[in-house]
């Protein structure tokens, strides 16, 4: 049914894309994505080794003045890549689901090196594992340079540990930084309900000690510093984990099963998916799924497309999503895609650039300033005037298809041009919302 | 051989004669400017140049869209009068550097404003890959030092694109649509309890009153004419600058409450005219400019105060080049037996007819260029006399 592969379209993809017939079985079309290898993997990239050389040679032999860097250099063509990834990829719910694991596991530009980071870091650790079991994303994140880095992990040294027991007299005593476990706790994992206190925080941190990046030297990447990490058992939420590397390993199995895990996870996901206040025996649904399965987010994923509230309501897109759903709308041609990303930034979500580690809000309330939208329509605006052949017509029902709005249809093809025309549809209420 | 002002030009046939000369000569001859504006959505030409003196006008339109009681109208020779908007118009025309041409329309008989623009901008029946602007660029002799085209925009229009290369030039600041636009989007969204509000709020901080966007009032950030318009002008100045600009302008599509609408957009188009006028300077005098539309609007008043889309309307000419100071106008009438399809104003006058006669007697455009930039015009006469000799 058609409607049924416009919703899907909408609802878990980033928008039909014009020129792509839409899927004539819907949930099969979702199903079959989470079942698939994730296309753009195919898509060569800078590895993580290949960032943090450009970040050591930045910091070695600084570029001059006026000139960007190696690793803006880097990212500049990631940025790219992204928005070509998000425009043309035939698996949007795939896309989707990178974005929001992206999102929930934030790292971000707002701290410089991470622009050498942040392409590997999607191809490496999140796309390979959005359908995945949670603790496998969870580990790919937390080993990762880009989050390493981000979360100031490097630099934490345990108390009783070699390192710090070497200190010379006269030098300040290196300690633990908390941020990294902080985070993991609060926002990657079992967050605040699960009731945990000061003591858990400062002792998940112990217990990532030595987790850390190696920018140079003969394996540049994640390392493991055994002289940084804190001896002994250490105690996380009652559970007791042991030392050494693999006490991290097991923490975090430990609280990527734990239930309040898939209690935030699963709430999560639903409100992506479905609307800003979801019902309750929704996200049950997901949390049930997700024990039953030990956190396969791939079930999880699966069950969403079950659900019936996923299939009804609307949602405001973000302005990454809007922008993608525009230029899917448009099949906007390559050479503008950096525009894009950088339209991106302008709208106040630059890519890979969140404020804070609790990433971009998800809420209508995040984005529904007047000067926000009306940033959207100048750029719906500036858009069309790029595309004089595209018949706006034609683009109504690629996006809203037959049943779209009769009174919408009638404004945008009775409109007094064909930039007008597309550019009140790309303003329009059903282009705002998913 | 005795090179005229004419002949020595634009034709390639005549380029080529001219050998090594023609670079002096072209130089010389390419100080004319010609500028195309567009008015897209289709303006209201019996709104915009009231045939006041047509015993048909009161039964046909109701006086609010007929220019009220005429006291307001700018007199064109007693039986026609400009809206009191188009001043800037009406001045160049007392000075003999404007002309209107009324009841004309392009050979398309189609109502879609899509498919017009693309016959009006291909200048021919159908959409070519290149537009009559760009043609007419092609035309002109290369070397001649000046920069070729220029479209003032975004983007280059349909009108001027085509193998002729064509610099397109975008203020900063000027991306923005006119308020008019704004006001259909605050529009879509009214009802939109999350939307409708935000939308609102958003457009009154950027200093938006609510007359502006129903379109009362000029909004105090519009789409930016005049100032194109003015930049255009100050750049087809310069010696070695463009010689062919293209400019266009929306806000004509007044299906509803065209009593306050067209006044605005003409108004803007005014403003326009006015800036490039003084952006021009001296290059005024060598200076045609063409404002054309894709189609007019029907006689008679829809039920929501406005107009729906129609035939024949209104052209204007305007430069120092032009022979001003006339209507061309083969008047057909207003009586219903007179109309087009008993709704439209019933074109007498073929637009490539009056698209030709600037090109021949302004730029110099031999038969045989001329039926290259509209291919399919070859039996359309050329309008003469529309020039300064």
């Amino acid at each position: 049914m058609p409607n049924d592969a416009l919703h899907a379209a909408t609802r878990f993809g980033l928008g039909p894309r014009l020129g792509e017939p839409p899927p004539a079985d819907a949930r099969g079309w979702l199903m079959g994505q989470l079942d698939s290898f994730d296309p753009m993997l195919a898509v060569p990239g800078p590895s993580t080794a290949d960032g943090l050389a450009a970040w050591h040679l930045d910091r070695k032999t600084p570029v001059p003045e006026g000139t960007p860097s190696r690793m803006h250099q880097l990212w500049q063509a990631e940025r790219t890549a992204i928005a070509t990834a998000m425009v043309t990829t035939p698996m949007p719910f795939r896309e989707r689901l990178v974005w929001f694991w992206a999102n929930h596991f934030t790292v971000s530009t707002r701290q410089g090196e991470i622009f050498a980071l942040a392409g590997s870091y999607l191809r490496e650790a999140i796309r390979p594992n959005v359908t995945a079991r949670f603790t496998d994303l969870l580990i790919a994140v937390m080993t990762h340079p880009a989050m390493l880095h981000y979360l100031d992990n490097g630099s934490s040294v345990g108390p009783n540990s070699r390192a710090a027991l070497a200190t010379k007299p006269g030098q300040p005593r290196r300690g633990l930084n908390e941020n990294l476990a902080r985070e993991c706790l609060e926002l990657h994992t079992v967050s605040p309900a699960a009731g945990y206190t000061q003591a858990d925080v400062t002792a998940a941190a112990a217990v990532l000690t030595g987790w850390a990046v190696e920018i140079d030297g003969a394996a540049p990447g994640f390392v493991f510093r055994p002289d940084a990490h804190e001896p002994g058992e250490i105690r996380v939420l009652g559970q007791t984990f042991p030392a050494g590397m693999q006490g991290g390993l097991a923490m975090l199995n430990w609280l990527g099963t734990h239930p309040a895990t898939y209690a935030q996870i699963a709430t999560k996901l639903v409100t992506h998916f479905t609307v800003d206040t979801p019902p309750a025996d929704a996200i049950a649904r997901v949390v049930r799924v997700l024990t039953a399965t030990r956190g396969e987010l791939r079930a999880a994923c699966a069950e969403l497309v079950a659900i019936p509230a996923c299939w009804t309501g609307v949602k405001l897109r973000p302005p990454q999503e809007y922008l993608v759903a525009a230029a899917r709308a448009v099949d906007l041609p390559a050479a503008e895609h950096l525009a894009l990303a950088n339209a991106m930034a302008a709208m106040g979500q630059p890519l890979m650039g969140a404020p804070l580690p609790n990433g971009f809000g998800d809420r209508a309330e995040d984005w529904t300033d007047g000067e926000a939208l009306l940033r959207r329509v100048d750029w719906a605006w500036s858009l069309a005037g790029k595309l004089p052949d595209v018949e706006p017509g034609a683009v109504f029902d690629a996006v809203l298809g037959p049943a779209g709005n009769p009174e919408l249809r009638r404004v945008v093809k009775g409109a007094g041009s064909r930039r007008e025309g597309l550019a009140l549809l790309l303003s329009s209420p059903p282009m705002m919302r998913r | 051989m005795p090179i005229s002002r004419r002949s020595a030009l634009l034709g390639l046939t005549a380029a080529v004669s001219l050998g090594t000369s023609s670079l002096a000569v072209a130089t010389a001859q390419t100080r004319r400017r010609l500028v195309v504006v567009l008015l897209r959505g289709a303006m209201d030409g019996l709104g915009a140049v009231v045939p006041y003196g047509d015993r048909d006008l009161a039964s046909a339109r109701p006086p609010v869209l007929a220019g009220g009681d005429n006291a307001g109208l700018l007199d064109l020779g007693g039986f026609f009068g400009l809206r009191p908007e188009l001043a800037a118009l009406h001045a160049a025309f007392a000075d003999n550097a404007a002309s209107v041409i009324h009841a004309v329309a392009g050979e398309w008989r189609v109502r879609s404003h899509f498919e017009a623009q693309d016959y009006l901008e291909s200048g021919a029946g159908r959409r070519l890959g290149s537009g009559w602007l760009n043609r007419v660029a092609q035309a002109l002799p290369q070397g001649s030092g000046s920069a070729g085209a220029l479209a003032l925009g975004a983007d280059v229009p349909l009108l001027l694109r085509g193998t002729a290369p064509v610099a397109s030039w975008m203020p900063e600041g000027l991306g923005h649509p006119q308020a008019s636009f704004y006001a259909q989007v605050a529009s879509l969204h009214a009802a939109d309890p999350v939307f409708g509000p935000a939308i609102a709020a958003g457009l009154r901080e950027r200093g938006f009153t609510e007359a502006a966007l129903a379109g009362v009032v000029p909004a105090k950030r519009g789409g930016g004419f005049p100032q194109l318009a003015d930049a255009a002008g100050r750049l087809l100045a310069a010696s070695n600058g463009p010689r062919i600009a293209a400019l266009e302008v929306g806000g004509w599509d007044t299906h509803a409450g065209q009593a306050r609408r067209l006044p605005q957009a003409l108004g803007q188009l005014d403003a326009g005219l006015a800036a490039l006028r003084a952006g021009l300077g001296d290059a005024w005098a060598e200076t045609a400019i063409v404002v054309v539309t894709e189609f007019g609007r029907t006689v008679r008043v829809n039920g929501t105060g406005g107009t729906d889309h129609g035939t024949g309307t209104a052209a204007f000419l305007m430069g120092g080049a032009i022979a001003g100071g006339k209507v061309w106008a083969d008047w057909p009438g207003l009586a219903p037996a007179k109309m087009f399809e008993a709704r439209d104003l019933q074109p007498t006058t073929d637009l490539y007819a009056v698209l030709k006669g600037v090109l021949r007697d302004h730029l110099g455009l031999q038969p045989a260029v001329l039926d290259a930039v509209f291919p399919d015009a070859r039996g359309v006469g050329v309008m003469g006399r529309l020039i300064r000799s």
